[in-house]
């Protein structure tokens, strides 16, 4: 079924080569969300199959990690998700210190919930305006990326970059937060609630939107287990489950937050999903702004996590330390650890494998985006050709995660 | 916290993990299915890694559906070359009822790594064979549409098996 060049071709199916049309989509078509193609048999508008083909993007990024020291992938890390980039960074660093078996300073956790939760609304609120933008209502994409702004600014407070901010590390956090970081944050969750309504004002009642998403896209419980699906999508077909609640992790079970449940399964359940999850996220990011402990955001654990420049500047222990950690890195007790998180799509998950040497020796990535590629057909089938894009939305991929 | 508490006991070995561990759900789905099927066991950070008889994954995953583990998470590999057995595939499986994930794992020798698709078991462990497929060139017997998904398809070699350079051949 190949071509000279390597690319498949879809035919037709038997006995339908007459009627049924085989149309390409992507990999630079704007309602792909990056380069995503698919390759579309139809019969009239109908969808007939939809067959994704990936991996523009593949960059070897699993590869490239087995060649580096542990600190070192960190970096490579928010550059897959880089739409939820603390996400990443949370749970590579949370695999790792399982190896190492490190203790947490309660701040460094609280911490890193607040900012999985502010970069969880960074990834909600480019789902929300692409996928409106996608359907045709392109005001919404302006207000969105008017709160996005807000949350990048207040990453690059805090990490010095607004994407690839790799500002959780392994042990705890990069650095103490700017003094008046909290209250920007604060500032911010504030007037959160009032602009998801505005969101929801100009789509929820909106007869165009509301008929685009409605019964469309329907995905059975049963289907999203069988395929793979996690996350929104998954809640959205009314299974309840939700990591941060059910295998809890950095500390996320000191907080209480509602898991939003749909059993509609269409895309207009997982945009109600999603957009409720957006003011769950400002509950929780209110609790940890409310109940920050004091004290260290590193572990102390001087052989692996990095001092502070002060005092590398100052002490001669932390110099050699420093110089130490970052010409051969720390050794990393042998055994494997696969550890799970809930991202903004779904359930993310380091698979890390240790020889006990001082780099990774095999690190694979377990990305929500990329099965959930696998539940498109379903989705489509039967279904007129519009709504393979209504659906792409409603799933909210990022090829980055994808093809890695 | 779940994680915390189970830290302090560390199990090596099929024995020592079926004493030890009696009564954890997929231990006693294994012992009441093909007690013989189980290779090795060990309880280590928390986690339960199962080492399953190569001819035996698909039923073997079958058995953790029926037993409870309703949800396929991941699969990779992992090559030990130069080591025998050269290659490792890591099944990761959750349960949405017991709220916990268990590690299946298959040995295979280095020629013509070969094992049976799980497709059957679960229909989206498809792209993850493939890519497995793709990147270490481990076939899987039984699978719908075993192509490259990563790579094009005339490619030569498989990027993650150890002997193949980082830097790609030149």
């Amino acid at each position: 079924m190949s071509n000279p060049a390597g690319m498949p071709v879809l035919e037709p199916a038997e006995g339908a080569k007459d009627q049924h049309m085989v149309i390409n989509m992507g990999p630079q078509h704007p309602a792909t969300h990056g380069v995503l193609r698919l390759v579309v048999e139809i019969d009239g508008e109908i969808v007939v199959r939809v067959y994704p083909e990936i991996g523009y993007l593949h960059t070897g990024i699993e590869k490239t990690c087995e060649a580096k020291f542990y600190h070192q992938v960190v970096p490579l890390t928010d550059r897959i998700n880089y739409l939820d980039p603390l996400a990443n960074n949370l749970c590579y660093a949370l695999a790792v210190e399982k190896l190492l078996t490190l203790e947490i300073p309660p701040k460094a956790q609280w911490m890193r919930v607040l900012l999985a939760e502010l970069s969880r609304l960074n990834s909600h609120l480019i789902w929300l305006g692409t996928h409106a933008m996608d359907i045709g209502a392109l005001t919404v994409f302006l207000y969105t990326f008017r709160e996005r702004e807000d949350i990048l600014r207040l990453f690059e407070a805090v990490a010095g970059q607004r994407m690839m901010t790799s500002y959780i590390r392994i042990g705890g956090l990069a650095m103490e937060p700017p003094l008046d970081f909290l209250d920007r944050v604060q500032g911010f969750v504030r007037t959160l609630p009032e602009k998801i309504d505005e969101y929801s004002n100009l789509l929820t009642g909106n007869p165009i939107f509301h008929n685009r998403l409605k019964g469309v896209g329907h995905l059975s419980a049963a289907d999203a287990i069988a395929l793979g699906v996690t996350g929104p999508p998954l809640r959205a077909s009314g299974v309840d489950f939700d990591l941060r609640r059910d295998m809890p992790y950095s500390s996320y079970e000191k907080f209480q937050f509602k898991v939003p449940v749909s059993n509609d399964a269409d895309c207009w359940a997982r945009y109600e999903v999603r957009l409720i999850e957006m003011r769950e996220s400002v509950k929780i990011i209110q609790q940890a702004l409310d109940g920050m402990p004091e004290g260290a955001v590193k572990a102390d654990a001087p052989k692996i996590v990095l001092p502070d420049r002060e005092k590398m500047k100052t002490q001669m222990e932390a110099l050699i330390h420093h110089f130490k950690i970052v010409t051969e890195g720390f050794e990393v007790p042998a055994g494997e650890v696969f550890q799970g998180i809930e991202c903004g799509h779904g359930q993310m998950g380091y698979y890390i494998v240790s020889d006990g040497t001082a780099k990774p020796y095999r690190v694979h990535m377990r990305y929500p985006s990329f099965p959930i590629l696998q539940a498109l057909e379903t989705m489509c089938k039967g279904r007129m050709l519009a709504d393979v894009v209504a659906v792409i939305g409603s799933i909210d991929i990022v090829l980055g995660e994808i093809d890695r | 916290m779940g994680e915390q508490k189970t830290f302090i006991k560390t199990l090596i070995g099929k024995d020592a993990v079926l004493e030890g561990l009696p009564d954890h759900p997929a231990v006693k789905a294994i012992l009441g299915w093909n007690p013989s099927a189980l290779a090795d066991a060990k309880f280590d950070l928390g986690e339960l890694t199962l080492t399953i008889v190569p001819e035996h994954i698909a039923t073997a995953a079958a058995a953790m559906q029926a037993a409870g583990y309703n949800f396929f998470e991941d699969l990779t590999a992992v090559d030990w070359f130069p080591s025998s057995p050269r290659f490792q595939l890591s099944y990761h499986l959750v349960s949405h009822a017991f709220k916990e994930r268990i590690r299946l794992r298959v040995l295979l020798l280095a020629e013509d790594p070969a094992v049976e698709s799980i497709t059957s078991v679960w229909a989206g462990s498809d792209y993850y064979e493939r890519e497995v497929f793709d990147l270490f060139g481990i076939r899987f017997e039984g699978h719908p549409n075993l192509r490259r998904i990563m790579l094009p398809e005339d490619w030569q070699g498989h990027p993650l098996r150890k002997d193949y350079p980082v830097e790609g051949y030149r």
